[in-house]
């Protein structure tokens, strides 16, 4: 890591340079109009080696896939190929444009029918759209598909989704997006749907359930398909979170077990990178009951022709153009390179690689639902007297590892959510594991080294509370 | 396996630990009818046979690298310099997740912190966010927070020339709510007129659609007046030369900025820009960096004001918003340093020169009429002969010449609306009219 201080780029900014040198203009000067002009642009002003090495010593900041173990809860950081990278990059996809016409992009279009396809077999969905720009968009997209649908039957006067308490924050927040109101199911003592609990939350304001399957505890929910159909006998529809779709791709197909509409991660399970935040793609599937409601254009292919088309009843668009274009490039690499055989692989050793991890530690940290794990588990880190899980998530830093997602699921009290992904060789995970032992033997015999963690970082904790009190978003001379 | 370092001894190793026979028995949670599908994906293929399928399914398709390109319409053929595509594709930031660990991700979040800065200058807004997916759902989610201001507002003015896929988003995204979207024609001036007490907002495209530019100087204070806010989708590249639009009294400016440093990439990923005033900093959804300090006083940089966000406030969150479009914000920010100050102008003027070059000899050609009133980098050509059926022909001939309307609005056959950029050269531009000129008879 690069431990140095790096100036802000308005600070490394000197009068008079300039970063790129573009072309002189080769057709007569046309007069502006002057009273619409701005006075002044205050951006730096650098040369492009400043600017080359100011980037790269950022980068050096970072941890990364590429360069630490990054075991991040339900964010499945698997390694993203290099392929992916080269393929995306082809001239074809790069500098074709959306609008040129179906004629002259059948490759890109081609690309969307096929990738459409190879997800649609994956869940077991008879239609989907790779339109949803990020997970998020994709729930939105399936709430609206499930208010839509509702409203086409005649029962507007639905408008009620049922959310688990251990669900990702972005489920009830999307309902809030969606124009519904959100029912808070409880979770059993197992951590999964109280299936008692879920007939009486069922009555005929109910539009759907959001449900997380693997669950964000990690753990597959048994009585999947037994609270499909309650759901369903109660005039209901149900949204599957594919989050966790790393622990069951080729193992299951959700569309098997009821579910209706489903988003699932390219940026999680089809190896795209992350990029810090993005760009992702919320690729929905969909059953028959709900596939005419999907989010368009999507691809068809008539008389050996491809082509984009809306769905009949589609509840729109949800972006300008067809989706994260290059993002799909990236992922449909990536199936065409495992198939089917590849695909099953991928989700067994993610899966096993969780329960190692899981058998190496539950003894130090406990697992509040010991159940098997899937590709995840979540322990927990209040092991000693006065210290917590962001003291172990710090002190992990020290060693090298990015931490596992802390304090989530908010069912788990101090949770420490670990996702090996299948990527990761034996002797990674085993120097992780005796990381986390150690850890928990400084935690006895020298908490303060957790408290005061990290050690060797650019900066240490980070004064948050300061931060969002007198918020200084952007650089000011 | 491609990607699975585990070997069969490997396994057998974790599977004695885990005190399991068979990797199958970890799966016996999952209904036994239902395990293991054979699904009937395509066969797998090598990285030298993928490459191959996708050279050749690329090829298929038309692309501004090998054609004299003047199709716009939201996505732009821009100039990329070659450091930011190096830089951004480090593995450091391409394979980095969301900075949630501020003490390891201090590169990412001093990029985001730089990205706020110089758009904040750009747009002429207090405070940007770290990213919408694209224009429009940037767009969406302004006029979101403008109708969550008050109980009582639930009308939209929305311009009649904004890009029509922008407006289908809307209606995406307003389907569930008593938003009343109203279109007003012409200049932001006219929709002054409809403006009444239930109005949220007034939305002004700069430039709009068909690539006009409008004088936007007083609106601001006619919309306050009337307690409504007043919100300006902006081209980013122009504001390198024109008046921002925080400048001229807007609230809420959004923008796309796939323009600056991005690819085409057939229509994502993009950038969806965003900056508020100060006053509605709290209201704002998506992710901010701010400035602090470390135990030891050293500066440095985190995720901030997070309350207002889906992981803390659950529905009660101003957006869903999560994963954003985190690497297309990186690539605009080296860009833009790149660019710089001056930089960006000259992009601009190019634009501006050049467009206004080409809208001159395209008026010349027999047959064809560039529409009145002042244009950036795109304007609206009457054709001779149906436009779709002229740009089929010069697309079999390597030009692109622009975007027919009959596209999004039926009965607009025999119009176009060209765009030119820096990457147009003036012999590309009287290739285009002579061509023109050559299919239009």
């Amino acid at each position: 890591m690069n431990l140095q201080p790096e100036k802000l780029a308005y600070e490394l900014s000197s009068p008079g340079r300039i970063g790129v040198v573009l072309p002189e203009c080769d057709v007569p000067v046309t007069a502006l109009p002057k009273d619409m002009l701005r006075d002044n642009l205050p951006l730096p002003e650098m040369d492009e080696l400043t600017v080359v090495r100011h980037f790269t010593r950022l980068s050096q900041k970072n941890f990364s896939i590429d360069t630490h173990y990054y075991p991040l809860g339900s964010c499945t950081m698997k390694y993203n190929p290099k392929i992916n990278e080269a393929t995306a990059a082809l001239p074809g996809w790069r500098n074709t444009h959306p609008l040129v016409g179906a004629e002259f992009s059948q490759g890109a279009i081609e690309l969307m029918f096929r990738l459409q396809k190879e997800l649609n077999l994956i869940g077991g969905f008879v239609a989907g759209s790779l339109q949803p720009a990020a997970g998020a968009q994709g729930e939105l997209a399936g709430v609206l598909m499930i208010r839509a649908a509702q409203v086409a039957r005649g029962q507007s006067q639905r408008t009620k989704m049922i959310v688990p308490d251990s669900a990702h924050g972005t489920n009830p927040a999307t309902c809030t997006m969606a124009g519904m109101s959100v029912v808070q199911l409880t979770s059993d003592a197992d951590g999964a749907i109280d299936l008692e609990a879920l007939k009486a939350a069922c009555d005929d304001t109910v539009a759907g359930i959001m449900i997380t399957n693997p669950s964000t505890i990690g753990v597959f929910e048994r009585n999947m398909k037994e609270i499909a159909d309650i759901v369903h006998a109660a005039g209901g529809l149900v949204y599957g979170d594919g989050a966790n779709m790393n622990a069951i791709a080729g193992i299951v197909r959700p569309g098997d077990l009821g579910i209706d509409v489903m988003h699932y991660n390219l940026h999680k399970t089809f190896s795209t990178p992350h990029g810090g935040g993005g760009p992702g793609v919320g690729y929905v599937g969909a059953a028959p009951s709900l596939a005419e409601f999907l989010p368009g254009p999507i691809a068809v292919q008539e008389n050996g022709k491809y082509l984009m088309r809306m769905p009949k009843q589609s509840i729109g668009r949800l972006k300008a153009f067809y989706g994260n274009f290059a993002v799909l490039v990236r992922a449909y690499t990536y199936v065409r390179m495992l198939g089917e055989g590849g695909l099953r692989k991928m989700s067994e050793n993610a899966v096993l690689n969780a329960n190692y991890l899981k058998a190496r530690l539950e003894k130090t940290y406990p697992v509040k639902y010991p159940r098997r794990c899937m590709h995840e588990f979540v322990a927990m880190g209040n092991i000693a007297e006065g210290v917590h899980t962001l003291d172990i998530a710090k002190r992990l830093i020290d060693y090298g590892f990015h931490p596992p997602t802390i304090y989530f699921p908010l069912i788990v009290p101090e949770a420490l959510m670990i996702e090996p992904t299948e990527t990761e060789n034996l002797e990674t995970l085993d120097a992780f594991a005796d990381a986390m032992l150690k850890i928990a033997e400084e935690a006895k015999t020298n908490p303060q080294l957790l408290h005061d963690a990290p050690h060797d970082t650019p900066v240490g904790r980070l004064d948050e509370v300061g931060a969002a009190r007198n918020p200084v978003l952007c650089y000011r001379s | 396996m491609p990607f699975i370092a585990n070997t069969d001894a490997d396994r057998q190793k974790m599977l004695d630990t885990v005190g399991v026979k068979s990797v199958e028995e970890l799966f016996s949670d999952i209904p036994a009818a239902h395990r293991f599908p054979q699904l009937g994906l395509d066969r797998a293929l090598s990285e030298m046979e993928v490459m191959r399928e996708l050279e050749s399914m690329a090829a298929k398709n038309a692309s501004a690298s090998n054609s004299a390109w003047f199709l716009g319409a939201g996505a732009y053929n821009h100039f990329i310099p070659a450091a930011v595509g190096m830089l951004a594709t480090r593995g450091e930031f391409l394979s980095a997740y969301t900075p949630y660990q501020p003490e390891v991700s201090q590169g990412t979040l001093q990029a985001i912190f730089e990205y706020q800065s110089m758009a904040g200058q750009l747009l002429g807004m207090d405070a940007v966010n770290a990213s919408h997916y694209d224009g429009s759902t940037a767009l969406a989610e302004a006029i979101l927070m403008a109708y969550n201001q008050s109980a009582s507002r639930h009308r939209i003015l929305i311009p009649a020339a904004l890009h029509p896929e922008y407006k289908d988003v809307l209606r995406t995204y307003f389907e569930a709510f008593e938003v009343e979207l109203v279109e007003y024609q012409g200049l932001p001036q006219d929709g002054l007129k409809m403006l009444d007490d239930q109005t949220a907002c007034l939305v002004a495209s700069y430039p709009d659609f068909e690539g006009r530019i409008q004088q936007l100087a007083g609106v601001a204070d006619a919309v306050h007046a009337a307690g409504a806010l007043f919100i300006v989708h902006a081209d980013p590249v122009m504001l390198g030369l024109f008046k921002s639009p925080g400048e001229l009294g807007a609230d809420i400016v959004t923008a796309e900025g796939q323009s600056l440093g991005n690819a085409m990439n057939y229509g994502g990923p993009f950038l969806g820009m965003m900056g508020v005033t100060q006053k509605l900093v709290r209201k704002m959804p998506g992710r901010l960096v701010g400035q602090t300090v470390d135990g030891k006083g050293r500066r440095g940089f985190v995720l901030t004001l997070s309350a207002r966000e889906q992981h803390i406030r659950r529905e009660k969150a101003v957006s869903n918003i999560c994963s954003n479009q985190g690497l297309v914000m990186l690539m605009t920010t080296i860009h833009l340093e790149l660019l710089g100050k001056h930089g960006l102008k000259k992009v601009a003027e190019l634009c501006w020169n050049k467009s206004h070059y080409a809208a001159e000899q395209i008026n010349k050609v027999g047959g064809y009429k560039v529409a009145e009133g002042q244009f950036f980098k795109e304007f609206v050509v009457k054709t001779p002969r149906p436009a779709a059926e002229i740009a089929e022909k010069l697309e079999r001939r390597g030009i692109v010449p622009g975007l027919p309307l009959s596209r999004y609005y039926k009965d607009r056959t025999h119009e176009l609306l060209v765009c030119v950029t820096e990457m147009n050269t003036k012999a590309q531009i009287d290739l285009l009219a002579q061509a023109l000129a050559e299919v239009g008879v």
